[in-house]
């Protein structure tokens, strides 16, 4: 009888073989990618709370940071979570530029969307925005002073986050790198949400349709919950008098 | 009607190409696309000029092999293969770019030939289902739900052109390769091979250079037989499960 | 010469049965030793490729397309017959069996035709077990629908892609085999001659299309699955590559021809639209079943709006001459009462050559979406093709060349006169006689590949043990230079026309004396003017491009030169045949009515032609045909 071509191809580690295949790769990209968007969504939740005052927020901060390792290791694991979201594509890139070496002269898309087209480039810069958000906000070297705002929360001085991002969003360039920035990760997520459930399997030609608008309103959903911050501060002066 | 045309010519799978232009002139209106490239190799067989070499058999949209991306899409605009294209489609005195079917596993042979022999390979390495002619039991002795065979007969429709990886921004086969994993995984005649088949057509198909799926579905709109992309879904689901049997030491 | 036909001995019934227990058998040890050359991959030939090797026969197999999925057999839309009466309706082997003889116009041979009917139902069950979607009740089981010709549900079908599933189901076997070793696949590879090694097929000469490259292929066997040869009209069902040429190279070498005129114009077929057309679409003849088919009763009223004239101006011809079968009479007659009508001028669309074929009724009894759950993909493709919607507007359709009943002439075990030279399928004479049924096409390659040559090629291969032989033999290294001074010589010409323009000539001249109708002064006609066309391609064929790499001008000029040669043996058989039968009419016989009008007292004969040389006249040879178990009778479809 035959041979199974599984096995003639299985070689010493299955799981390896899976990984490095054109599926396996694209499902890290998407696995990671729910994660990636997990994150996101808890990390607006946590924003949103400044806007039931300075207290709520910095508590929320006060209580991440006494987290202690348990919060680096989160740290490390997301991380860990982006760099292999970014790898993988960096190898899937790699393998469908050698697949299509010749592009059409008369290039005209079809069927694809802009978000879809756009993936590269959307991803590109919302890791440069990444980089620029950590710099701000959690490294604190944009504005140094940042690092030195301070407040007593139930006894205990904490770090004054609310005083931060205030500040931070009083200023138009960094609002408009914010509103810029997010945008793109809107248009990342308006693809990535309802194609991972393609990717990973699970969904049908008939509920297809439905994550994607879902995935799309997600994220812009999460656009808006995220800009309502800077916007309200820079344009409506929310928290210019509690940090006065 | 009357077009201008840019056609690419290539003498061999070795030499460069580029793209020429011929004038189309009196071409009637119900002439199939294919039809007035026959009328403007006429005309150049008449002016000492070698003919455009395209391929083309059935010119009644099921043999799957006309392949020309007309205007940057594979089979050009509308749904259905490039023979099923008619003129009427065009505006009088449109300049109309005809390239070959790219994607690296597709070789140009010349002009506007290439070679799909990456497909067949593909179905070697499990697009079957193992029997032994004489050795089915009676037709009827396995009832399928009407729906699922309807589905299998979505899937089995594909013809084989090639169109959604010469389409695909990344040249990937999924929609090829899914299409058959679907047809054959949904009946009950293909479940005892589904694993490997699965885990054989997606080696092949890596194997092969096609690119991988970016859920782009370029496929799904060029595709003349309408095969969903929603099959690619399931073949992702099959592949990772078939994997996972594979790596928890299961006999697939 | 005399032809034995090898029938063997015993009541019909039997004759199958007693014949597989005695046949001669190759053991497993010794099959691996032959080598088979298989030559096409549509459903006669991948099926027999992949049965072969199954069986363990090593076997090589070639076809001139990029891939062996898109041999012509995927274009047959109906469906496939077989004897499996699930509908409890009264269907039997035996009923499948008088039904095609019927249908063939009583000029088949019992006993081949009576073995079909009995493995038409092996197919059925092959073929499912291959994961052939067939069309299912909500129950789970098959479903069937009728078809022209036939009083039952015997026919089997895949939404209007019959022939696609069938063929993807037998090209999944061939490369099943072809992954283990068992086929080696020769794609884009023609076969341009037959090699004879003391007077036995051993090999092929065949040119690489890609390359140009000109070799040659030994094997032990040589299985000819070419299909028809329908591409002599130029317009026709058929694919464009469609060609003649391996069959018509056998002839020349030897293989006798036979009932070359027996042609088959389908009834359902979207009309000529004008003279840039390179083939006629088939409507899929299951539309039948539910459609109309009519013409004005007044010549005036062809050019009006079909919606505007009343029921009592139409005339439902078929149902009005064939009230019992309707518009599911027999493909030859169909065709030939739509072509009647249009010689009396109430055809309808351009030229007045089409009928209309109206869903109307139809679409009233059961709702538009059972009509397009039926047929969509064919209402959509009319649609595409013509511009027009047939769910509003009666479709029009007209008779094009469809299939070719005519063949190599083959024995009961499939082979031809020449020792090895087997013929499977559309390029076999055998099954159908002088017209054939709709759906049994596909039944009729795959019985032959699945069902009987694994069976009959035993007998042949085991009379050949230690006569093996090889490409270095000189009848091998003789065969490969005449076929390169062939080429060399189309490429020689440089005259002023293209292959094309003689195609055409020569499809015209077909269509107009040796179509739906014919006669000796037209025949006679004929014979002249492709003789004269001949002179002209041989003078005036331009060809550009040289012999190496892809020539696609020059694979077709290779075909029509064989075409140019194999027109005149058709017209010479159709005069020959000074009866009517089936697809072959001939205007001097004919009933009152206008019916074909059989002679069975003197031509109750298979035709086979045997090549004499270039420009000298074939003779004839005739195979009696005795019927034990069928009487013959007028065929009637009233």
């Amino acid at each position: 009888m035959t041979t199974s071509p599984a096995a003639k191809a299985a070689g010493p580690c299955a799981g390896q073989i899976w990984l490095f295949s054109s599926i396996g790769k694209k499902t890290v990209v998407a696995a990671t990618g729910i994660l990636l968007v997990a994150f996101v969504v808890g990390h607006l939740l946590g924003n949103l709370t400044i806007f039931l005052g300075p207290d709520a927020l910095n508590s929320y901060a006060a209580k991440l940071h006494s987290l202690g390792p348990a919060l680096w290791a989160i740290r490390a694991a997301l991380l860990g979570i982006l760099v292999a979201h970014i790898y993988f594509t960096m190898l899937l890139w790699k393998e469908n530029h050698a697949a299509r070496p010749q592009k059409y002269i008369a290039s005209n898309p079809v069927g694809t969307t802009v978000f879809a087209r756009t993936m590269r480039l959307s991803g590109l810069i919302v890791l440069a925005f990444v980089i620029f958000h950590l710099a701000h906000f959690t490294v604190r070297v944009v504005d140094p002073s940042f690092a030195t705002m301070t407040t007593t929360l139930d006894g205990h001085k904490v770090h004054d986050v609310y005083r931060m991002v205030v500040t931070g969003f009083s200023n138009g360039p960094v609002v408009l790198v914010y509103v810029v920035g997010l945008f793109l990760l809107t248009f990342h997520l308006s693809h990535g949400i309802g194609s991972l459930f393609q990717t990973l399997g699970i969904t049908n030609r008939r509920i297809r349709r439905t994550y994607e608008i879902g995935g799309r309103a997600l994220a812009w959903a999460l656009y808006a919950g995220y800009i309502s911050i800077p916007v309200s501060i820079f344009f409506f002066g929310l928290g210019k008098g509690a940090i006065q | 009607m009357k077009f201008h045309l840019k056609v690419w010519r290539q003498k061999d799978p070795k030499s460069p190409g580029r793209l020429e232009d011929y004038e189309a002139d009196n071409i009637p209106a119900d002439a199939s696309f294919l039809e007035m490239l026959d009328i403007v190799n006429a005309g150049l067989t008449g002016k000492n000029i070698e003919p455009i070499q395209f391929e083309s058999d059935c010119r009644e949209g099921i043999c799957g092999n006309c392949s020309l991306t007309i205007n940057g899409v594979p089979h050009g605009p509308g749904r259905g293969t490039t023979c099923q294209l008619y003129m009427r489609k065009f505006r009088d005195g449109d300049t109309i770019t005809i390239e070959p079917f790219r994607a690296d596993p597709f070789p140009v042979q010349r002009d506007l030939v290439v070679n799909r022999a990456a497909f067949d390979r593909i179905i070697q390495a499990g697009g079957f289902i193992s029997e032994r002619s004489g050795s089915a039991p009676d037709a009827n002795s396995v009832p399928i739900p009407k729906t699922t065979a309807d589905e299998a007969m979505d899937a089995a429709a594909c013809i084989g052109c090639g169109a959604c990886a010469a389409a695909c921004p990344n040249g990937s086969a999924m929609l090829f390769v899914s299409a058959k994993v679907a047809h054959l995984g949904l009946l009950p005649q293909g479940k005892p091979e589904k694993d490997r088949r699965v885990l054989g057509m997606v080696r092949q198909m890596d194997q092969e250079g096609f690119g991988n799926c970016s859920n782009y579905y370029a496929c799904e709109a060029v595709c003349p037989a309408n095969v969903p992309a929603a099959f690619i879904a399931r073949m992702n689901r099959e592949f990772t499960a078939a994997s996972a049997k594979e790596m928890a030491g299961l006999p697939v | 010469m005399t032809l034995d036909s090898k029938i063997p001995a015993g009541p019909l019934e039997r004759k199958w049965t007693d014949y597989k227990n005695n046949a001669k058998l190759v053991s497993p040890a010794n099959k691996r030793k032959f080598e088979l050359i298989v030559v096409g991959s549509g459903l006669a030939g991948a099926s027999a490729a992949a049965t072969l090797a199954e069986q363990g026969y090593k076997v090589k197999c070639f076809c001139y397309q990029d891939s062996p999925r898109r041999a012509h057999s995927i274009a047959a839309q109906g469906g496939i017959n077989a004897a499996k009466n699930y509908q409890n309706d009264g269907d039997s082997v035996y009923r499948l069996f008088y039904d095609t003889i019927k249908g063939g116009d009583f000029r088949s041979r019992e006993a081949n035709v009576h073995r079909l009917a009995e493995v038409s139902v092996d197919i059925i069950d092959q073929c499912v077990a291959q994961g052939v979607p067939f069309a299912r009740e909500y129950g789970g089981l098959l479903a069937n629908r009728s078809f022209g010709g036939a009083q039952v549900s015997r026919t089997f079908y895949a939404r209007g892609q019959t022939g696609q599933q069938l063929l993807l189901g037998a090209y999944s076997g061939l490369s099943h085999q072809i992954a283990l070793g068992a086929v080696k696949m020769f794609p884009r590879t023609e076969m341009l001659d037959l090699v004879l090694v003391d007077g036995h097929a051993k090999g092929i000469v065949v040119r690489d299309l890609n390359t140009g490259e000109i070799t040659s292929h030994a094997g032990d066997a040589v299985l000819l699955c070419t299909g028809g040869y329908g591409n002599v009209f130029y317009l026709s069902t058929n694919a464009r590559g469609c060609n003649v040429s391996a069959t018509y190279r056998a002839h020349k070498r030897g293989a006798l021809f036979a009932n070359p005129c027996f042609t088959q114009i389908h009834p359902t077929c979207i009309p000529v639209g004008g003279d840039y057309q390179s083939k006629l679409t088939l409507m899929s003849e299951s539309l039948r079943n539910d459609g109309r088919i009519w013409v004005p009763k007044r010549k005036e009223d062809c050019g009006k709006d079909p919606s505007s004239i009343p029921e009592a101006d139409r005339d439902y011809f078929l149902e009005r001459k064939y009230p019992s079968y309707g518009n599911l009479a027999p493909r030859d007659i169909s065709s030939r009462s739509a072509k009647e009508a249009c010689d009396e001028g109430r055809g309808v669309g351009p030229g007045g050559l089409g009928v209309y074929l109206d869903f109307a009724e139809a679409i009233g009894r059961l709702g538009r979406k059972t009509i397009e759950e039926r047929y969509g993909n064919l209402f959509e493709m009319y649609e595409n093709i013509t511009g027009e919607n047939a769910y509003e507007r009666p479709m029009r359709i007209y008779p094009a060349v469809h299939y070719t009943m005519g063949g190599l002439w083959v024995d009961y075990n499939l082979m031809s006169n020449i020792p090895g030279l087997h013929v499977l399928g559309e390029a076999n004479f055998s099954d159908h006689g002088a017209n054939r049924l709709g759906a049994s096409a596909l039944m009729q390659g795959l019985a032959d590949g699945y069902f009987v040559i694994p069976y009959t090629l035993g007998g042949y291969l085991t009379t050949q043990f230690g006569k093996k032989t090889d490409p270095s033999h000189p009848a091998f290294e003789s065969t490969v230079r005449e076929v390169k001074s062939r080429v060399q010589s189309l490429l020689d010409i440089k005259g002023t026309r293209t292959v094309d323009h003689f195609h055409r000539t020569l499809g015209l001249i077909m269509w107009d004396y040796c179509g739906m109708a014919r006669s000796r002064e037209g025949l006679t006609g004929a014979i002249e003017k492709i003789q004269k066309l001949r002179a002209e391609f041989w003078s005036d064929l331009r060809l550009l491009g040289g012999s190496a790499g892809i020539n696609m001008e020059l694979e077709r000029a290779g075909r029509v030169a064989d075409f140019l040669e194999f027109g005149e043996l058709m017209c010479l058989d159709a005069l020959v045949r000074d009866e009517s039968c089936g697809g072959h009419f001939r205007t001097e016989h004919q009933t009152p009515e206008g019916e074909a009008l059989r002679n069975d007292q003197d031509f109750s004969f298979v035709s086979a032609w045997k090549y004499e040389g270039e420009g000298k006249t074939p003779t004839l040879v005739k195979e009696p045909l005795a019927y034990e178990q069928v009487k013959l009778s007028t065929r009637s479809y009233k």
